[in-house]
């Protein structure tokens, strides 16, 4: 069968090397991939600061995936063995200790990373049309990667592992009617044990990462589709060079991002080497003290939390009072404050996408919700005693731990920037958006 | 069906999510004692070879310390022949890990329970807290072994180093007044003194806690010089990636 | 107008700042994969399971021969009879190997006997063919061996055959002689596999 000449692609490369290539492309797209996706993919050129944490998500994911094959390999997934299987790893297995401390960290920077990611998206309305289903694989990824960490939690077989991870599935039980025996079932078993390590071990190691792979190809495809949001967000698509036919203010993303993104890699890389060598129990906050206990089911911890990536949403589940004798509102509050972010791009209803051409009243809306998320992540990891309680004076209020007061206001607040959005985003006074972008 | 365990799991969780309604300021204030910072220095080896001895002569008559190896100390700087000679009372085998020969069973009709493994004391309470504890036992003849301690209400172990720390005990030394009411000033004094000057006892217990701090994580010394090297490689990092990011960014217009 | 313009490129200098920033990336790399390496060599735990392990000899009649595990290996001692001794010096016709010039074994073990203390012999018990363990088969000129068999291993894998030394015959797929571990005695009754004798 006589082949159909394709026109070369990558005629800059020559000899040799280009042989090779022309060998593979007429089998495999690669150079057509590789302009497609790197050296004409054109973004914007007006990036900032905002715009590192995707491709530092990136190559935390890459790092969470190689320090994780290398601690399975002398990790055990068993009640009986898995802590001492810890700190084999901390202190038998050569260079254990920093493959240990590279992947407790990375679970930590990778949700920092993330919100920081996600924080951009809201700035800047990257959810805004035709971006909603980037948006919607981002919110999958980030529930994954909850799911992720909370399974990867278990393992070290500590006190907070367990008393974590019983507090977690105990939430599921309060689901009315099958909770209970949903509870049971997720569990293996009447209470955490064995059973349940070994399957949140099958869940951490390949399950879930798998499903993050699959939906992070799926939001860099989608990406790619739809071209990069910018901080002015308006489209440089609309703004074609009629010459050459590529936009204005879009450059190739290599070489272009790809040698900037390595800048803001080493910074990156400074950070989390620091935390890694000099405090990789960080306070506290990445590696919990009492969970250098072995899991004991009969004594509990005398302060328990989650880790600090989800005490904001700890916080509301605290907050919430039972109602009708059970704590399904609480339960259904905390899941309801992440999958309202589902439904972003279609509660917008402002005319600009960025922050920086809104009105006072969204400004005003966003602030809000910022500092309600950053307070109950604080208020999530203290006790709930921590202000005191109001004067017993007070009217209906007299009494109440002002802690657990001022999160249920800010469980509101966090709220009603999603629900109120249809409306102070459709009256708020915005400013016009410029037709080029500011560089 | 409602078994104990599964009542116990309702009521902690009940309690977890509902502590603002339940928990009283005992909460807040039960850990009031101030913490001496412990003078923890991971490179002074002869600090940790004391401390190493101090520990195998002392803790581990009850205590095991079952994740670290005899073989692991040559990393504070002893050889092996010393390790078997002056350390090794329990095995032969260098490889072994630190166990008491005290029976587990025998432990728990003694004390009532097996006294906790401390490998990892120090990252579970923190040097300082070590370094207060070991230094704040008073006598208290309504406790059951006669002693009591500061940082930990109603401990379960006696002083054992009382020999040379001497007698402490909690006496009233002044009121204050705190929210309207007057409360004690307590304070440990030392009623009959050891064979040991307070100074050298707090040099004692200092080896000790260094020892435990370096026992908790034996990659510590290693991982704090390491991270100096990578950091000032990082730092040339950023300035070859940032020089080639200027070069490049001259094109954008 | 596009956002590129490329009229101060210098391509040399970019070739080197490219070359420059591929070199630390390389360090960085290499940084992060040598201790990944590292990492899937024995553990402290495995090297303390494979210190060396004392034999005790003292109940052991001429001719018996004892497996021990060392490293996760068979390991043999066979106390050896004089008649035993005797017959090595006569079987260099049939070696492929006799003074075990190219096999595996400590400097200090030389000579026909291929030991310490010619009575005892410590062999590793794995084939140098494919990992098999032979047998023994002391009885000299066994039915199935052959009249000329002086005695010795024989691997069922692949029928490869050594004698009481060890030393693999000729025409055998084994191409080495049995190797030797290093060892000492301790005293005369007590041997340590694993260690090499004071001195050695």
């Amino acid at each position: 069968m006589a082949s159909i000449p394709k026109p070369a692609v990558s005629p800059s490369v020559d000899g040799l090397g280009g042989k090779i290539l022309g060998w593979v492309d007429d089998r495999f797209p690669l150079s057509a991939l590789y302009k497609e996706h790197l050296s004409e993919y054109y973004a914007p050129k007006n990036f900032n600061l905002w715009y590192y944490f995707g491709s530092l998500a990136l190559l935390i994911l890459v790092m969470q995936i190689v320090t994780g094959i290398f601690l399975t390999m002398n990790y055990k997934p068993d009640a009986k063995f898995a802590f001492a299987s810890v700190e084999y790893i901390m202190r038998d297995v050569s260079w254990g200790w920093l493959i240990r401390y590279m992947h407790s960290t990375g679970a930590s920077m990778f949700f920092l990373v993330v919100y920081l990611h996600m924080m951009r998206g809201l700035m800047y309305g990257s959810y805004r049309k035709p971006r909603e289903l980037l948006w919607i694989f981002g919110c999958m990824i980030y529930l994954a990667l909850m799911a992720e960490a909370f399974f990867g939690y278990l393992l070290p077989w500590g006190q907070m592992s367990y008393w974590g991870a019983q507090v977690i599935i105990n939430l599921f039980g309060a689901i009315p009617f099958i909770g209970e025996d949903l509870a049971v079932w997720i569990r293996g078993d009447y209470n955490i044990g064995d059973a349940t390590l070994n399957r949140f071990f099958a869940f951490h190691v390949i399950a879930i990462p798998m499903v993050l792979l699959g939906l992070v190809a799926a939001h860099l495809v989608a990406l790619h589709e739809v071209g990069s949001n910018n901080p002015d967000g308006i489209e440089i698509k609309q703004n074609i060079d009629p010459v050459d036919g590529k936009p204005v203010d879009g450059i190739p993303f290599h070489p272009y991002y790809t040698v900037k993104d390595l800048v803001g890699l080493v910074v990156f890389l400074a950070v989390f080497t620091a935390i890694i060598f000099f405090a990789p129990e960080m306070g506290g906050y990445f590696l919990e003290g009492p969970n250098f206990v072995p899991a004991d089911p009969l004594v509990t911890p005398a302060h328990i939390a989650p880790v600090w990536y989800f005490t904001p949403f700890y916080a509301m589940l605290r907050a919430v009072p039972s109602m009708f004798g059970s704590q399904f509102p609480g339960v259904a509050v905390m899941g309801g404050a992440t999958l309202i972010l589902f439904t972003l791009p279609w509660l917008d209803r402002g005319k600009v996408r960025s922050v920086r051409y809104r009105g006072p009243i969204y400004k005003g809306f966003l602030t809000a919700f910022i500092a309600s998320f950053l307070v109950l992540g604080y208020l999530g990891v203290v006790p709930t005693t921590v202000w005191g309680q109001l004067p017993k004076n007070v009217p209906l209020l007299g009494g109440v731990d002002t802690a657990t007061l001022v999160s249920r206001i800010l469980t509101v607040v966090y709220f009603s920037f999603f629900i109120l959005m249809p409306w102070y985003t459709k009256i708020d006074k915005e400013k016009p958006e410029p037709t080029r972008v500011t560089y | 069906m409602k078994t104990p365990i599964k009542k116990l799991l309702v009521t902690t969780l009940l309690a977890l999510v509902f502590l603002g309604a339940n928990a009283g300021p005992a909460f807040a204030n039960s850990e009031e004692v101030r913490l001496d910072t412990a003078p923890i220095n991971l490179r002074d080896q002869a600090s940790l070879q004391r401390g190493a001895k101090i520990f195998i002569n002392n803790c581990l008559n009850c205590h095991n310390a079952q994740f670290m190896r005899y073989s692991h100390l040559t990393q504070i700087g002893l050889t092996e022949d010393q390790i078997k000679q002056n350390l090794m009372f329990t095995t032969d085998k260098i490889a072994d890990s630190l166990v008491t020969a005290l029976d587990p069973q025998d432990a728990k009709d003694w004390f009532g329970k097996v006294p906790p493994d401390l490998t990892l004391v120090a990252r579970v309470r923190g040097s300082d807290w070590l370094y207060t504890y070991l230094r704040s036992y008073y006598r208290d003849d309504t406790s059951p072994t006669g002693w009591n301690n500061e940082v930990f209400k109603n401990v379960g172990m006696p002083h054992v180093l009382h020999d040379l720390q001497g007698t402490q005990v909690l006496s009233k030394v002044g009121e204050k007044t705190v929210h309207g009411h007057t409360e004690p000033v307590m304070k440990l004094t030392l009623d009959k003194p050891g064979t040991m000057t307070a100074l050298a006892y707090d040099a004692y217990v200092a080896d000790l806690v260094n020892y435990l701090t370096y026992m908790g994580e034996p990659a510590r010394p290693q991982r704090t010089q390491l991270g100096v090297i990578v950091l000032f490689f990082l730092v040339l990092a950023f300035f070859a990636t940032l020089w080639l990011k200027n070069e490049y960014w001259k094109d954008v217009k | 107008m596009s956002a590129i313009v490329l009229n101060q490129v210098d391509p040399k200098k970019r070739r080197l700042l490219i070359i420059g920033t591929a070199g630390v990336g390389a360090v960085a790399a290499a940084s992060v994969a040598i201790p990944l390496a590292i990492s899937m060599k024995p553990s402290a735990r495995a090297l303390a399971a494979g210190a060396a392990v004392p034999v005790q000899l003292g109940t052991m009649e001429p001719g018996q021969m004892l497996t021990i595990e060392f490293r996760g290996a068979p390991h043999w001692i066979l106390r050896r009879t004089p008649e035993m001794i005797a017959q090595l010096a006569k079987n260099d016709a049939l070696l492929a190997d006799p003074t075990s010039a190219s096999s595996k074994q400590p400097a200090y073990i030389k000579g026909a006997g291929r030991a310490i203390k010619d009575e005892w012999l410590v062999l590793k018990g794995v084939c140098t063919h494919l990992g098999c363990s032979p047998t023994l088969r002391k009885e000299i000129g066994a039915a199935d061996l052959g009249a000329d068999w002086p005695g010795g291993f024989f691997c069922p894998c692949h029928q490869s055959k050594f004698d009481l030394a060890g030393r693999v015959f000729k025409g055998m797929p084994a191409p080495l002689n049995l190797s030797i571990p290093s060892y000492t005695f301790v005293s005369d009754t007590q041997l340590m596999i694993g260690e090499d004798p004071k001195g050695a």
